[in-house]
């Protein structure tokens, strides 16, 4: 086992997508993630366009990691959590920044899971995570076939577990996904998978 | 707890970092960037200064909705089939806009920058990246609205003719209505949206009175020059397409075209922060993008 062990460093990032009960989930997750936490955290979190957008200071407020808002040309560090804008499709370029669009909705969403999903599948290939969590629609459903696709890591949020399990039930059918795990161990399940046994 | 691995990671693992997908993914990269020549080369777009990943979702699209098998079998059609470039040239340009759209951005100008428009008495706006003009009808309203619109020449340009046909006709599905005239409410907007179209069946038509004002035209930021003296440009959420050497290229433009203590606005997420040419402007509005050209230059 060994191996595997040395294998865990070789992760880069993890994406999440989520939706409807998006709030919830992302605050049993992402607060528990310890500092340290060696990869970056990229999320989508289907919600309006507005001119305030308060998730960032929320998850602020009640995570151990940086939280902040993913933006164009920004270097993409470890244990950092990076929250796509509103209004805009959130891409990873190959060379591990982000980029921006506003291209047709993708899913009915913008920012779409699967757009994001899929360009980081192409950039991290075997050294992404791709976590699908609750949510109403189908997003994120290919991206995460992508993440697999490119030989990365795919978790599901168990559909029992979901305040919206169509999301969930949706990545499941689409893709033979790694893991399905209920909300409530998802943080430990990354910890002891990313920092070993001591952790999480 | 012990954590299963799957075949293709265990394959991984044993063959180190050089699996076959990986070549894959190269080679769709190699692909690309042979096709980006051959436009550049039969067509004189250079989309090599296009931020990648968007580009390259679009490609892979295009590949599967044609049939085709390949990038490079694209790359084939693009060189032959003019007609094929100009699918994906559509591709290309297939965005989304909206008017108003974050309505705090036009507040400010209505509010601060209409007085400084006001000292001039012609007044030059350019949109570059008009897409299908919701923007331009926008700030056509709202200068309608501060009395500046017979005083004023709006061009707006994009490099999309299949936008600007429909940019020119100023007609809209009514469907997509009621979120504008909110926008314009929060916008400032000082009496109702829909005393600015008619009503035809499922679409709007904005009044010719705006219309007259605008003047709708191709422009390529890629390789045009600037074609007038402006005294406010807007361009938002066009930058975000661009590599740094495109962004500078755009934003050189801007400077030469704007008179001094000229206004440029900019999208929500773009800034002149790492632009070379942002020493030549200040911020006039911070949240808004808004900067105006310094006067000693
Ligand atoms: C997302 S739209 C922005 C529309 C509008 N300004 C807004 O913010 O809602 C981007 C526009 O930029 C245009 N564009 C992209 N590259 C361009 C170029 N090289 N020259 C001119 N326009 C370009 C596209 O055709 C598209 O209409």
């Amino acid at each position: 086992m060994n191996a595997f062990i040395e294998k865990k460093a070789t992760y880069k990032a993890l994406v999440v997508g989520v939706s409807a009960g998006g709030l919830k989930a992302l605050c049993s997750i992402l607060p528990k993630l310890p500092v340290g936490f060696p990869v970056s955290v990229i999320v989508v979190q289907h919600r309006k366009h507005m001119a305030g957008d308060y998730l960032i200071e929320y998850l602020a407020k009640r995570c151990q990691l940086a939280v902040q808002l993913a933006l164009p040309s920004q270097p993409i560090t470890p244990g950092s959590i990076y929250i796509a804008p509103t209004g805009y499709h959130l891409l990873v370029e190959r060379n591990a920044t982000f980029s921006l669009s506003i291209d047709a909705r993708v899913n009915y969403s913008i920012p779409a899971i699967d757009v994001l999903f899929e360009s980081a599948a192409i950039c991290y290939q075997h050294q992404l995570i791709g976590l699908i969590l609750t949510g109403a629609n189908h997003d994120g459903s290919l991206g995460l076939k992508t993440v697999k696709k490119y030989h990365g890591l795919t978790l599901v949020q168990s559909p029992d577990s979901a305040e919206y399990p169509e999301m969930p039930d949706a990545a499941i059918a689409a893709t033979q996904v790694d893991h399905i795990l209920p909300l409530s161990q998802i943080a430990s399940f990354l910890t002891r998978l990313l920092m070993g046994d001591d952790h999480g | 707890m012990k954590y299963k691995f799957n075949v293709s990671q265990l394959y991984l693992f044993l063959n180190g970092t050089q699996g076959r997908t990986m070549n894959q993914l190269d080679l769709q990269n190699f692909e690309i960037n042979q096709l980006l020549e051959s436009i550049y080369f039969r067509y004189g777009y250079d989309f090599r200064n296009y931020a990648r990943a968007s580009l390259e979702r679009k490609v892979i699209k295009r590949v599967a909705l044609s049939g085709l098998s390949s990038v490079t079998e694209m790359n084939q059609k693009v060189l032959y089939e003019p007609e094929f470039f100009n699918l994906f040239l559509k591709d290309m340009s297939v965005t989304v806009t909206e008017m108003f759209r974050d309505p705090y951005v036009f507040k400010k100008i209505r509010q601060q920058v209409c007085s400084h428009l006001k000292t001039y008495s012609r007044i030059n706006i350019w949109h570059a990246g008009c897409a299908t003009g919701e923007e331009a009808y926008s700030i056509a309203v709202l200068l309608a609205e501060e009395d500046l619109l017979k005083r004023s020449r709006i061009y707006a340009t994009d490099y999309n003719n299949h936008s600007l046909e429909i940019a020119k006709k100023g007609s809209y599905a009514i469907d997509k209505i009621a979120p504008y005239a909110q926008n314009y409410l929060e916008a400032g907007g000082q009496t109702c949206l829909s005393d600015y179209y008619q009503v035809h069946q499922q679409t709007i038509s904005f009044h010719s009175s705006l219309q007259d004002h605008i003047t709708f035209a191709n422009h390529n930021l890629m390789k045009d020059q600037v074609f007038a003296q402006m005294h406010l440009i807007m361009c938002r959420n066009v930058l975000i397409y661009f590599n740094n050497a495109l962004q500078e290229r755009v934003v050189g433009l801007f400077k030469d075209s704007l008179v001094h203590r000229g206004f440029l606005v900019l999208g929500e997420k773009e800034s002149l922060e790492f632009n070379a040419h942002g020493k030549a402007f200040e911020e006039f509005g911070k949240n808004e993008r808004i900067y105006r050209k310094k006067s000693d230059l």
